[in-house]
Parts: C-alpha cells; structure tokens; sequence
C-alpha cells in the first residue's frame, strides 16, 4: 500500500532546509567564488587577483600568517601542557568535567569582550598595569604594544589553549599507562620513554592540532578589529574595508579574492589536520 | 628491587601532582584575571586602581538610547534565530532519520560547513544579498536572523543529533502513527517532549553565540549589541565594559545552564564538547 509514489516524495520533507540553507549558504558562496573572477563592468578578468599582490594586502597576508603560526605553536605547547595536567588526573572526577566545560566556553570565547578583558586587564588604565607600573616594572615603556600584533597574539592564546585542550585531550587519553610500564620494565628512563614512545605517537596529533590553531587565528575577525583600530593590518580586516563603502574603498571584487586566497588556506591547513589525524588514530584510540 | 621501583614511582608522582598544581595555577590566573579586571575597570571611579568604587557606569547603560536598542535587537535576534532554527531543523533531522537515511551524511556535512568558512568570509557573499534585500524588502536589523541561522547551525545539529540518537525514534514514531497520530502530533507531542533536552540545549547554544555576534553585524553595517559595545568603547569605556560584563555574565549563565541540562548523563556533556571540537577541525572536510 506505502508503494513507490509514497516514496519518490519522500524528499519533499527537506525541501524547506535545503531552500534555505540554498539562499543563505550556497548562494553567498557561488557569489564570492563567481565574484572573484568578475571585473567591474562583469565580465571575466583576473584582474582581482592581481590585488592580492599589491602591498598592503601583502603586508597584511605575512601579518596574519606570521600571528597565527606564533599564537598556534605557543598555544599548542601551552596547551598541551594544560592538557596533559588534566589527562594525569581522576578521569571521572568533577574537577576534569569543569575544566572541559569551561574550555569549551572559552575556546569560542573573542570577539569585542575578550579584547575589552585584556584592555582592562594590560591596558594602559588597567590594574594589572598600574600594578606593576608601581612596583617597577613599566612594560610600556616602549610603547603601548597591546594595541598591535604583540598584544593581538597575546589575547589570541586566550581561545587558542582551550582549543588546544579539547582537541588534544583525545589524544592524551589514548596513551595506555602499560606503554610506559613496557618501557620501564625493559629498563627506559622518563626521558626514554617520552623520546621514544610517547613522543612519536602523539607528535602527528599535536602537529595536526597546531595547525588547526593556525586556521583558527587565522579566521578570526572581531577580536582583531575590537583591538586595534588602525591600519587593517590583518587579512580580515582589509576584506572588511574593501566591501564597506564607507571609506571609498569599495572594491568588491578584490574583497572576494581575498575571501578565496583564505579559505584556500584554511583549507590547506585543516586537510593537512585531517591527513595527520588519521595516522595518528592508527594508535590512539 | 620492589621497594626501590616503588620509592621512584613515588618520587615520579610527587613531581607530576607539583607540575599539575603549578599549570592549574597558572592556567587559572591567566583565564580569569582578564575577566575579574574587567568587573574591577567597571566600578573604579578614576584612572590608579586605588580610585574609588563606583556604581555609576552600571547604571548609566540605560542613559544610551542606542545602546538600549542595541541590547533589545540583540534579544530579539536571539530568539527569532533559536526559533527558526528549532523550525527549521528539528522536523528535518527526525525526517531524514525515518524516511532518508541515505541523506543524513548531506544533511551532516552541510550543517558543519559554515565551521570551515570564516565568517568575514560568509560576509563578503551576504553583502551583496543584504544589499538587495534592503533595496527591495527590509534594512530592519532584524534580517541578520537568517545569517545568524547559518552561524549557529553547526552547534545545533550536534546538539539535536546527540538527542536524537539516545532516543528510538523510528519505533516511537511507528507507535504513534499506527495509533493514529497525524505527522504533527508526532512531532509536537511525541518527539519534541522526548528530546526536550537537546532542543533547550541547541537554543541555549544560539542564544549564547547571537549575543555575542560581531563579525556579520559589523560589516553588514547593523548595530547590534557587540558593535554598539565597540562603538561606545572609544566614548565611555567604563560603560562599555560594564555592558560586556553583563552580557559576558549572561552568556556564562546560559552555558551553565547548558552543564546543568547535561546532568543526567555525567559524561554527555563532555563528549558533546568533544564532537565541536572534532567538527571544528574541520572532520567535514
């Protein structure tokens, strides 16, 4: 009775989320990777990426990659250590649960408030500074460097070792306590042990997780644009200016590029992640 | 030889819970300094942090009319994108469950997506849309609900998937239909109670991540709660630190809430926080 025309219709269930996410997820994509090809009168040219090359936005590429491969490897390690302290604890314990919880929050924590945080924390007004001012130790006295990348990468790390720590957590667990039992027993010191075994079964999962780091940094916008105010020296803020028409900077076309050139490296990286994290889960699972 | 080994182990576990405290510390005051500093900078009456406490920035919120609306838009852009989200994904996922299976992966690798587009990259392709959309329908802010739909999709699958798969949908469904429930009725009263967890925990989601939406606001040119809170950081910073403690609070409040929702199954929650953290590195990919 339920024959076939029952279920050639099946299909008409998901139309109304796949019409959406069609207009507000497909849509925007084709209109910037059609975008990128079009000159201003709409007809194709590679015009847009000859863009790329000229300096500002070069600057701003070597900026960003150069902030997301510190704030990714300090994170990583930073990181890692935090969640190998987390790891050697009670695996069932409420301390672990709460410490997992809150890097969840905070890995997605940024944006205007996580720049505000730091300004009233290292600001030039905030008590961590005049603190330290007072006893001494004026860490401005070159300059106010939270207001560029220095102080940029440092809130980074603020979402980037709790990121760190959920993805690496996994990891850490799969190491079995006998690995080490088998290392000692055939007379391995710590140093044996970490060099020889530990080592080079997680290295590809903290490889992996940097560069995931590396994508993360690398996508971010608000936190960037809430800090420092002058200049767009980081790739997501010249996207920003060139669509805005506010400051006659209005070049759609290239804005596009842009948006092309960077989810060409984002993607770069998180393949890179993925083919690392499957010779890694060879082991820890 | 048993106690030699033994005295070593001891002296290994002593350094380890050392190296365990020393990182919990640290990790401590680095994430929760920034967050107490800002709560200290919104009731200091001057610029040395021995001024005075004040609670005039507190109460001056409500003296920015601009800010007042901003906050309200934000609230309202909270619950129209939880709604249409709940709307448009819950039939969705228990339709492609019973009917579609065939489908899930797509509906899956589709959700994820906008994980490895950045944001300020999604905004370039919904300049364009918004453009037209305000030429010819409505500028109201209130249309950054169907951006924020695309933004929070990928948390919210998860959470409503992970409910989904603790309960039998199919065999609920069967008996609800086969007594003689209409499709709705088995939605509404059927599978809505059963996963009334996962659903509060999706909103609690969406409503934690709209309020603290810049990215797409800003560049779209709307000023919601996060762009307003920028704008008044260069004219009143103590109000406008004030109002990101607030909102930093509330959406704090709401996760906890969300730990709190978790509670039945200790561990859900934790695995849960692993899946966004997988998806985040991009398993789509």
């Amino acid at each position: 009775m339920l024959g076939g025309r029952r279920l050639r219709l099946d299909w008409v269930g998901t139309v109304p989320f796949l019409a959406y996410v069609g207009v507000f997820l497909f849509v925007p994509t084709v209109i910037i990777a059609v975008g990128a090809f079009l000159d201003d009168g709409g007809s194709f040219s590679l015009s847009n990426f000859a863009g790329l090359f000229q300096s500002d936005v070069v600057t701003a590429t070597v900026n960003t990659v150069l902030l997301s491969a510190v704030t990714a490897v300090i994170g990583a390690v930073l990181g890692a250590l935090l969640a190998y302290a987390i790891a050697t604890g009670n695996p069932d314990g409420v301390f672990r649960r709460a410490v997992v919880s809150a890097s969840g929050v905070l890995a997605q924590f940024g944006g205007v408030t996580l720049a505000f945080a730091f300004i009233a924390t290292i600001g030039p007004a905030g008590f961590v500074y005049l603190f330290a001012q007072q006893h001494g130790l004026d860490f401005y006295a070159n300059g106010y460097w939270i207001y560029d990348l220095r102080g940029l990468a440092l809130v980074y790390l603020y979402f980037q070792i709790p990121l760190m720590v959920l993805v690496f957590l996994p990891a850490l667990d799969g190491i079995k306590p006998q690995w080490r039992e088998a290392a000692e027993s055939l007379g391995g010191r710590t140093w044996h042990y970490w060099r020889y075994v530990a080592g080079p079964l997680l290295l590809p999962s903290f490889l992996g997780a940097t560069l995931l780091l590396f994508a993360n940094s690398f996508s971010a916008y608000a936190t960037a644009n809430a800090l420092i105010n002058q200049g767009n020296p980081v790739l997501a803020q010249q996207i920003s200016g060139f669509i805005s028409s506010e400051v006659g900077l209005h070049k759609p076309g290239l804005a596009n590029a842009i948006a092309l050139e960077m989810i060409a490296i984002v993607v770069v990286a998180t393949v890179l992640y993925s083919l690392l994290q499957r010779r890694s889960s060879r082991w820890l699972q | 030889m048993a106690a030699v080994s033994g005295g070593f182990q001891r002296a290994r576990r002593r350094k380890l819970q050392a190296f365990r405290a020393v990182v919990f510390i640290l990790a401590g005051l680095f994430f929760l300094v920034p967050i107490l500093a800002m709560l200290e900078f919104s009731t200091r009456a001057g610029n040395t942090f021995t001024s005075p406490r004040t609670g005039q920035f507190w109460r001056q919120i409500f003296d920015y009319p601009d800010l007042v609306a901003a906050i309200t838009a934000s609230l309202e852009l909270a619950a129209i994108t939880s709604a249409v989200m709940l709307v448009l994904l819950v039939p969705t996922m228990v339709w492609v469950r019973l009917r579609l299976p065939g489908l899930s992966r797509i509906v899956e690798f589709i959700c994820l997506l906008p994980l490895t587009i950045p944001a300020i990259v999604l905004v370039v392709g919904f300049f364009p849309m918004y453009l037209w959309m305000g030429n010819n329908f409505s500028d109201n802010i209130l249309t950054l609900a169907f951006a924020y739909v695309i933004l929070v999709l990928p948390y919210c699958y998860r959470a409503i998937d992970a409910g989904l798969g603790a309960i039998d949908v199919k065999t609920l469904t069967e008996a609800a239909r086969s007594l003689g429930a209409s499709w709705f009725t088995v939605m509404w009263r059927v599978i809505v109670p059963n996963v009334s967890a996962a659903i509060l925990n999706a909103t609690l989601l969406s409503v934690a991540l709209v309020l603290g939406e810049y990215t797409i606001a800003n560049n779209l040119l709307y000023n919601n709660l996060q762009v307003e809170i920028a704008m008044l950081g260069r004219a009143n910073a103590g109000v406008s630190i004030a109002v990101a403690v607030a909102s930093l609070l509330f959406a704090f409040l709401l996760l906890v809430g969300l730990a709190f929702v978790g509670r039945k199954r200790p561990r859900q929650q934790e695995v849960l926080v692993k899946t966004y953290a997988r998806d985040l590195a991009g398993k789509t990919v």
